[in-house]
Formats: structure tokens, C-alpha cells, sequence
């Protein structure tokens, strides 16, 4: 899949920093949709599921690892990519047994974000086709 | 990081002082004398108890049984006296029942009669016939003291009025110590006469020694008014006054104790005569009487001493086995309580590390993204004047977030022992920064630390603020195990061998060394030779440390001589990493 085709959510309540990566993103060929706070993400999702969700773990109303569990609830088919400010693996690991695809911590680096993003994506693919493959038997 | 090597290798010692204080040496030596004094009074006051009872029943026993054989002695004595007496006496009434007058006055049978009498009773001196007007009249014996007239005598007005008479010792007419028995005699035609006796006063001496007594002990007899009748040993000669008063009168044996003119503390028996004026006595010194009482004595009390001995060193012994142990409990509780208080604020550390970390971390996201949207968009921008300038710029800034970014996690590294994080390091600039955070201390106890780092020394992946870590405590080690002017030597080296590249890094010191023993157990957690100054943890974390990064670690050690630890790690990382 093209990456102008890749349907990316950004989810993160420090916006300065989250509008500079989007940006950034652009300049790479990805258009990724922005959001502030956990309540929006979870309404951008309903309104439009993305491939691939990026998502800040600490924020101001529903917390990342909440928002997380709704989503991966209501369409397990978005990958989650979580980010944590902690400098600790704590918060990544408990992201990864609510089913997030990996964690990153920050300040990031964009062509590993982005490497992250296309293997989430594949396996979401490689997933979708197994599953089909299984309901077509 | 002179704070940093303190949290790390001091924190168990500034613990241990800190428990040092609140286990006050002068409260465990009050306790120990409380309790010592408790034991030695519940020991020794019923044994003084007993032993002040023991002495004052043994010696009533022993004056008990003193002073009956020397009251049954007198008694026994006075019998033979009195006996003495009473025959002499009835000797002489027979006499003058038996005979008449002219008879008696026959200087022949006077003769023939004395001889008999002479012959059958002991002590007869002489014999004489006295008449109404008290003149001797007739006389048998050795002196020549017929004619002579006794009617101014005390003895003669005795006789005359109680009719029989035993004088006490007088010199009379004779000039010589003796006593006479009379008896008065009263015809059918109211005549009287009177036939006198005399006794040899040896015959007293004869019967006292009898007695037997030690040769320390007295007898003796006094009559009524103190003059003695008898010699003594101590207490003057026959007709002397005796040097001490009468005792009460009793005509039954009595003793008491005294002080005698002689300063001796004495037992005094003595007995009044019912039929004559005497007094016999018997003196015994106490001390010669307890002699056998004063060798039990010398033996109880070398008892009593060696028990209270024998309970001063077992209470000793047990109090001090008692005070070490509440010691040792008190000591491992208040290190206990310490490290609780000390994991609290390394918790509190770890806590504001995170919180800290985080706050940083979101505003270095953004100077990373700006910095990294500002690189994006020079790169597509066609060349331009001082685009290199700016773009070095640019990446400088990347730069110095990503090191921010490393402090941030080595901070969290430190306090809450974060996961391995590899990177490539200079080993030899690591064991140079951590021997140079002892350097105050090294330098103030003038403990030499010298560094020899090969400059081949290659750069390893490992993870820097473990391997901080390990040789921090290594170091701090060496340094509590040298004495003032001692040296710590550290050399890294590169080795190659079967399993590949590595370093060698050996820390050696010339201090107490340890045994054998310790060797064996010396990496096992929570053994310390510190005695309550160690935890026992810190080289139990630094082998973990060490097998953690693929590395090994051996330790050589001889008491008095100094330890040496070698550490071997790989350049790479092994399986053990992963």
C-alpha cells in the first residue's frame, strides 16, 4: 500500500508537538488526521477506522491505555502505536498486553515511527487476508 | 556525581552509623549492670541469708554443746568435793559419837584412833580434842599445838552454834593454807567438846585435777567472799582475791560467758556449795572450745566467697550473652527500619525521576520534531545561502536532544534499575570517572589509586550506568578493605580468546584480605563481613550485573595480604544480553 493511502490517526494533547510530527508526516507523503484528547479519538475512529493509530499515553480525560481498550473493543482491526513520555517500558508493556502493536518513547524518531507504521500495517493486511482466507474455507 | 557515588556505595554506611547512634553503647552497659546487679541480688541474698542463719545456728549448737559437758564437769566435780567432805566430816561424828571424852583426851587412843583414821581417808593432817572453853586439850598431828585456845576462831563460834563445821582455807595458828572440819560433841552431864579435824587442801588440788581439763582451761574453788582456795592457772593463788566478781549464786551447775580479766572471751561454769563456803569454777577460753568451729567457718566462708564467684562470672557470662544478642536483634531491626526508610526515598527518587523525565521528555519531543521539520524542510529546499550553516545547526540541535534524552533515561536508570540499555563505550573512561568520585576520600586518607588503562582498549556495547554501577561498588570496596595509605590498583586490558573479543578489568587492593571461607560464600546475597555494616548486597548485584551484560567475574583474596576481583566482558553482546 502507497503511503498516500495510509489512513493514520494522531492522538496527543501536546499540540505543538503533534501538528510539528503531522507536518513532518506530509513532507514523507502521509496525511494523517489530528487529535487532542482521548474523547475525539474515539469518535474519529467511529467516524473513520484508520490503518494505524498513534496514541499518547498520558492525557487530560480518557487516558491512552482507556482509549486503547475501547478501540481495540470496538475495531480490533486498528493497530495502535503507543507513545510514552515516562522514558519506562512499564507503560508500553501493559499497552502491549491491551493489544497495542508497539510502543515508542519519546522525543521520536520519524523514519523509525514510520518504519513501525508500515509494519503495522502489513500485518493488518496479512491479518485481514488470513481472516478472510478462513471465513472463504 | 559525588552525590550519585554516595547513593550508591555509602548509603549502607551512613545507615549503619545512624543505627549505631540509636543502639547507645552506655544504655546497653546500664542495662547490663541492672541486670548483673538483679542476678547477684536474687543469687546472693538468700545465700547471705542462709549463710548468716547457718552461722548463727552451728554456733548456738556448738555453745550448746560446750557448755553442757562443762555444766555435767562441775556438777560432777562439785559431787566429788562435797563427797570429800561429807565423809571427812562423818568420820570425825563417828569419832565423837563413838568415843568419850576421857577416851579422846587419851593421847594414846587419840594416837591409835588418828592412825586408823589416817589410814582409811585421805587428807587427814591431825586430829584434836578441844574443850568447852576452846582449849586443845588433846592433839595428834605435826605441829605442837596442844594448849592452844581457839575460842576467838570464827570457827569455834561456827562449831558452837551449828554443831559440825567445815571451814573454808585459812592459815590459823599453823601459818599454812588449810581446812579443818569440827564437830561438836555434848556429854549426858551437858558437857560439850568439840573434835577437830584437818584437811590437807592438796587433797583439792587432787580432785580438780581430776577434771582433766585442757591445758588453756581453769578450775579452781573461791569461797563466798572471792578469796580463792585453790591455786589457779590465771586468777590468782590460794588466798588471793579472785580478779573477777562472783557470779550469781546457784546451787545448780550454771554457765555463762565472759570476758575474763585477761581479755579472753571465756565460758564460766561454776556452782555454790549448799554445806560450805565455796564456789567451784571452771574456765574455758571460747576460742580454744571453737576450734572446730572456726575451721567449719573458715570453710563456709571460702563457700560463700567461691559461690559468690562463681555466681559474679555466670551472671557476667549470661548477661553478656544476653546484651549481645539484644545487640545484634536491635541492630538488625534499626538497619531494618533504615533500609526501609532509605528504599522509601530511593522510591520518593525514582518517582521524581519519572515525573521529571516526563515533563522533559514531552518539550524535547517538540524541539525534535521542530528541529527535525526545519531538517525536512531545508533538505527541500534547493541550495541556498548558509544552508550547510543552518543545517549543521539543525543537526546540532538533534544532537543535544538525543543526549538529553540519554540523561533522562540514565536517570531513571540509576533510580529505579531500569532495563539494560546497550550502547557503545570507552570502558577505560568509565573505571577513570568512577575511581575519580573517590578521589576526595581516597585522597584524604592518603590511599593511592593508580589506573593503568591500555590506550588499545577497544569499545564495548554494554550498558553504562550498570557497569557505573559495578565499579563504583568495586571501588568502594577496595577502599573500605585498605588501611590509611594503602593503594587501590585498576588496569583494563583488551583479551581475546575462544569466545571472542573482550576487556579485562582487574581492581586490586592491599588490604585485610579474606579467608577461605569468606571466598566461598563472598557473592552470595546478604553475606557481609561488615558485621552490620553491609548489607551483603552490593557484590551479590554486582555479579548479577556481570552475567547480566555476558561478562565474569573471580575474586582472589589472602587475609593480610588484599584482594584482587578480575572482570571480563565482551565487545559484543552474548545471549545473556538479550
Amino acid at each position: 500500500m502507497n503511503t498516500k493511502d495510509w489512513k493514520i490517526l494522531l492522538v496527543d494533547d501536546e499540540h505543538e508537538f503533534i501538528t510539528t510530527l503531522a507536518e513532518r508526516l506530509e513532507l514523507r507523503g502521509i496525511n494523517p488526521r489530528v487529535v487532542f484528547d482521548g474523547e475525539s479519538a474515539l469518535e474519529a475512529v467511529a467516524a473513520a477506522e484508520p490503518h494505524v493509530m498513534v496514541l499518547d499515553v498520558l492525557m487530560p480525560g480518557i487516558k491512552g491505555l482507556e482509549v486503547l481498550e475501547r478501540i481495540k473493543r470496538t475495531n480490533p482491526n486498528v493497530q495502535v502505536l503507543l507513545l510514552t513520555g515516562h522514558g519506562s517500558t512499564r507503560d508500553g508493556i501493559e499497552g502491549m498486553r491491551l493489544g497495542a502493536f508497539d510502543y515508542m518513547m519519546k522525543p521520536l524518531n520519524i523514519d523509525t515511527l514510520i518504519e513501525k507504521m508500515d509494519s503495522a500495517i502489513d500485518y493488518a493486511n496479512k491479518a485481514a487476508a488470513a481472516a478472510k482466507k478462513g471465513e472463504g474455507l | 556525581m559525588f552525590k550519585l557515588t554516595k547513593l550508591l556505595g555509602h548509603p549502607l554506611h551512613e545507615l549503619q552509623s545512624d543505627v549505631d547512634e540509636a543502639v547507645s553503647p552506655e544504655r546497653y552497659t546500664l542495662l547490663r549492670r541492672k541486670i548483673i546487679a538483679l542476678m547477684m541480688a536474687a543469687c546472693l541474698i538468700p545465700l547471705s541469708v542462709m549463710a548468716v542463719l547457718n552461722y548463727y545456728e552451728h554456733q548456738n549448737a556448738m555453745a550448746r554443746e560446750i557448755q553442757n559437758p562443762l555444766r555435767v564437769l562441775v556438777n560432777k566435780t562439785k559431787n566429788s568435793f562435797e563427797l570429800f567432805l561429807t565423809e571427812r566430816s562423818s568420820t570425825v561424828s563417828l569419832i565423837a559419837s563413838a568415843y568419850t571424852y576421857q577416851e579422846l583426851n587419851d593421847e594414846q587412843k587419840l594416837a591409835r584412833i588418828f592412825s586408823v583414821m589416817k589410814r582409811e581417808f585421805d587428807g587427814f593432817v591431825d586430829l584434836g580434842l578441844i574443850d568447852e572453853h576452846g582449849t586443845q586439850v588433846n592433839y595428834v598431828g605435826p605441829y605442837s599445838l596442844r594448849g592452844k585456845n581457839y575460842a576467838d576462831q570464827r570457827w569455834f563460834q561456827e562449831v558452837r552454834l551449828k554443831g559440825k563445821y567445815v571451814s573454808d582455807v585459812f592459815m590459823g595458828f599453823r601459818k599454812f593454807p588449810h581446812v579443818i572440819v569440827a564437830v561438836q560433841h555434848m556429854t549426858e552431864d551437858g558437857r560439850t567438846w568439840i573434835l577437830r579435824a584437818t584437811l590437807d587442801t592438796r587433797q583439792f588440788e587432787r580432785i580438780i585435777a581430776s577434771m582433766s581439763l585442757e591445758p588453756d582451761a581453769d578450775a579452781f574453788l573461791v569461797n563466798t567472799q572471792g578469796l580463792m582456795q585453790t591455786s589457779s592457772n590465771n586468777y590468782g593463788k590460794v588466798l588471793e582475791k579472785l580478779t573477777f566478781p562472783l557470779p550469781p549464786q546457784t546451787y545448780e551447775p550454771a554457765v555463762l560467758t565472759m570476758i575474763d580479766p585477761l581479755g579472753r572471751e571465756v565460758f564460766l561454769s561454776y556452782s555454790y556449795f549448799p554445806e560450805a563456803d565455796f564456789v567451784l569454777m571452771a574456765v574455758k577460753p571460747r576460742s580454744s572450745v571453737l576450734k572446730t568451729w572456726y575451721t567449719v567457718r573458715g570453710d563456709l566462708l571460702f563457700i560463700f566467697v567461691a559461690g559468690v564467684a562463681v555466681v559474679l562470672f555466670a551472671a557476667m557470662r549470661v548477661t553478656d550473652a544476653l546484651i549481645q544478642r539484644m545487640k545484634e536483634s536491635e541492630e538488625r531491626r534499626e538497619l531494618a527500619l533504615r533500609q526501609v526508610e532509605h528504599s522509601q526515598k530511593l522510591s520518593s527518587i525514582g518517582r521524581l525521576a519519572a515525573g521529571v523525565a516526563h515533563e522533559i521528555n514531552n518539550p524535547l519531543a517538540i524541539i525534535n520534531e521542530k528541529a527535525g521539520l526545519m531538517k525536512d524542510i531545508i533538505a527541500m529546499q534547493g541550495e541556498f545561502p548558509a544552508r550547510e550553516k543552518i543545517l549543521a545547526q539543525v543537526e546540532s540541535v538533534l544532537r543535544t536532544v538525543e543526549r538529553c534524552r540519554g540523561i533522562t533515561h540514565r536517570m531513571l536508570g540509576f533510580a529505579r534499575r531500569m532495563d539494560v540499555s546497550i550502547e557503545e563505550l570507552d570502558l577505560g573512561e568509565i573505571v577513570t570517572e568512577c575511581a575519580g568520585f573517590l578521589s576526595n576520600e581516597a585522597m584524604h586518607r592518603k590511599v593511592e589509586v593508580r589506573l593503568d588503562i591500555d590506550p588499545l582498549l577497544p569499545r564495548i556495547n554494554s550498558d553504562r550506568s550498570q557497569l557505573q554501577q559495578v565499579f563504583l561498588n568495586l571501588f568502594n570496596n577496595a577502599l573500605a578493605a585498605v588501611s590509611d595509605g594503602g593503594h587501590i590498583e585498576a588496569t583494563a586490558r583488551p583479551i581475546s580468546g575462544e569466545e571472542g573479543e573482550g576487556v579485562e578489568i582487574v581492581v586490586a587492593d592491599n588490604g585485610c584480605g579474606m579467608s577461605d571461607e569468606t571466598l566461598k560464600h563472598i557473592f552470595e546475597p546478604f553475606f557481609t563481613t561488615k558485621k552490620g555494616k553491609g548489607t551483603g548486597l552490593g557484590l551479590s548485584i554486582t555479579y548479577g550485573i556481570i552475567k547480566r551484560l555476558g561478562g565474569e567475574i573471580a575474586v582472589e583474596s589472602a587475609q593480610g595480604v588484599g584482594t584482587t576481583l578480575t572482570i571480563t566482558l565482551p565487545k559484543g553482546q552474548r545471549e545473556a544480553m538479550a
